[in-house]
């Protein structure tokens, strides 16, 4: 896979404030990268940087082999960009920015039309923008970064503020944008959005990126307790567990049984059920999620 | 990029017209202040200060009224732009940061010379027969002075803080400076300290050029007015290109 972005050592102070203290990393043509982390970690300022909006202190970026900050405008017509709380004038209405975004394209640009059609916004094309509601204006803005037919599409924070309807139906704009060839980044705060969504994420806490990976792997990495829970008829079928490979504890509670492990837990755990013919009548896995990985890497909740 | 200035242009323009108060108070507030003053003059019997207010006088408050009108409307749509995030997001496309900010200045020039234009026709209906002034040279007069201004209006939506202050900022910067301009009192006649004032701000040589060519007198006699303008215009924008903020 070709690298479409590479970052390297890239750092950015407001004044005396380090927004950014080093960052470093690559995203592959055609994935989905997140770029992950809290409020103030520095997102919004590295995304930036790479989007030639801001020229970062120190450091190394390439963008579709282009200088983001030298080649702003070459840049431009390259990528497309959702900005994070962006707004447009209050009064212009949905066809009009389609229209004038077009515009600046030239040949280039999509079919706007079209574009509204695909992301549900036809009925509203006359409406003014400050009518819209907040789904809404998300959808208007991803066909805006859309228009120019771009290489790579930059997602700042996309659905904050939205409900979770919302969020699933721009969910699958975004997997689409993916199936169309593009390559993907963006940054949330919603673990839960990183996952189900990216091929890869970088977390990113007080201006450092502190691991890269896909999901999956973060959480192996990270977070290798596993724990299942289940009910059987027998109680004494606990002992059974305590052979099974990665099992570290087995806790017993009337008929419930918290088995705790790491790596392949639960495969083991189905595998020793259906070897001893156990019966079950309840069956849970408590598995950690990226949620946990940051928990864990940082010492705190992202929500916090 | 002349394609995204025209369309920029033309879509601000339109989002202008739909604001409510929008053109109504940019464009009509002036022109209905030189009526009513215009009649309140001519009603009585006129004394002949009050009738050359009435000929010169108030003609050339009315534009200068519209031009500053425009620069706070200027102000007002850059520095609510810029809260809104809506100059970030226009950045981030091919566009130039200077067609952006173009197609703006145009949107105000032409809002300028519909004013102007409504000021002759209203002038026409409730003064006649008075003063021919040359008005096809007191539109380029106003064309440059007010081009010249905006350019204060720039530097103006740098250094206010927020959308909210837009508006006063710009009103007790811009107010004073046509009360010392030589509009109601000669530069001349002023106090020492008040007169440097006057000669350090675009207004008072609009105000000259504009008095000047409204009663006929040769854009020759105005060189220096001209100049001024076109000086204050470069030092402001090139002031305003190292202090404007974006977002």
């Amino acid at each position: 896979m070709r690298p479409v972005i590479q970052i390297s050592g890239v750092r950015k102070s407001y004044g005396s404030t380090v927004a950014v203290a080093e960052a470093s990393f690559e995203v592959n043509e055609g994935e989905i990268f997140g770029l992950i982390g809290p409020n103030g970690a520095g997102k919004t300022t590295t995304m930036e940087c790479i989007e030639g909006l801001r020229k970062p202190d120190a450091g190394t970026i390439t963008v579709l082999g282009l200088d983001p900050f030298r080649n702003v405008y070459e840049l431009q017509t390259r990528i497309g960009v959702q900005l994070q709380q962006a707004q447009l004038q209050k009064r212009i209405k949905v066809w009009e920015a389609v229209d004038l975004w077009a515009s600046l394209y030239g040949k280039k640009a999509a079919d706007g039309e079209r574009l509204l059609e695909q992301l549900g916004l036809t009925d509203k094309r006359n409406a003014w923008f400050m009518n819209l509601s907040g789904g809404q204006k998300q959808r208007l803005f991803i066909a805006l970064a859309l228009i120019n037919d771009p290489e790579v599409v930059f997602l700042d924070e996309l659905t904050t503020g939205l409900d979770p309807q919302a969020r699933h139906a721009i969910w699958g704009l975004v997997r689409g944008i993916r199936e169309r060839g593009k390559t993907v980044f963006l940054t949330t705060h919603l673990m839960e959005e990183a996952e189900r969504l990216c091929d890869r994420v970088a977390i990113m806490e007080h201006g450092r990126i502190i691991d890269i990976d896909t999901p999956e792997s973060l959480v192996l990495r990270h977070c290798p307790e596993r724990a299942v829970v289940i009910e059987v008829s027998d109680p004494g079928s606990a002992e059974h567990f305590n052979a099974v490979p990665g099992v570290e504890s087995v806790e017993r509670n009337g008929n419930k049984l918290t088995i705790r492990g790491r790596g392949e837990l639960v495969t083991e755990v189905i595998h020793c059920l259906s070897e001893k013919r156990l019966r079950v009548t309840d069956f849970r896995a408590i598995l950690p999620n990226l949620e946990d990985v940051f928990l864990k890497l940082t010492g705190r909740s992202i929500r916090e | 990029m002349l394609r995204g200035l025209l369309k920029l242009t033309w879509i601000e323009t339109k989002i202008f017209m739909r604001e409510p108060l929008g053109a109504i108070g940019t464009i009509g507030v002036p022109v209905l202040v030189f009526v009513v003053v215009g009649r309140a003059i001519t009603a009585k019997a006129p004394t002949p200060s009050l009738s050359n207010f009435a000929h010169v006088g108030l003609p050339v408050m009315a534009t200068i009224l519209i031009v500053i009108s425009t620069v706070l409307s200027l102000v007002t749509i850059i520095s609510i732009y810029r809260e809104g995030g809506i100059l970030k997001r226009l950045r981030a496309t091919p566009l130039r940061p200077q067609t952006i900010l173009s197609a703006h200045v145009i949107v105000k020039l032409m809002l300028t010379l519909v004013s102007l234009l409504l000021m002759f026709l209203a002038g026409k209906r409730y003064f006649p027969p008075g003063v021919h002034p040359p008005i096809i040279s007191f539109t380029f007069a106003v064309a440059i002075s007010t081009w010249s201004i905006l350019s204060t209006g720039f530097v103006i939506a740098s250094i206010v803080p927020t959308a909210r202050f837009a508006q006063p900022i710009g009103a007790v910067l811009l107010y004073p400076m046509v009360g010392v301009s030589g509009l109601f009192v000669p530069v001349a006649s002023l106090p020492p300290l008040l007169r440097v004032v006057a000669h350090a701000s675009p207004m008072t040589y609009a105000v000259s050029l504009l008095q000047g060519i409204w009663i006929g007198e040769p854009w020759s006699a105005h060189v220096g007015d001209v100049g001024a303008l076109v000086g204050f215009f470069l030092l402001f924008t090139a002031i305003s290109a190292r202090i404007f903020r974006w977002e």
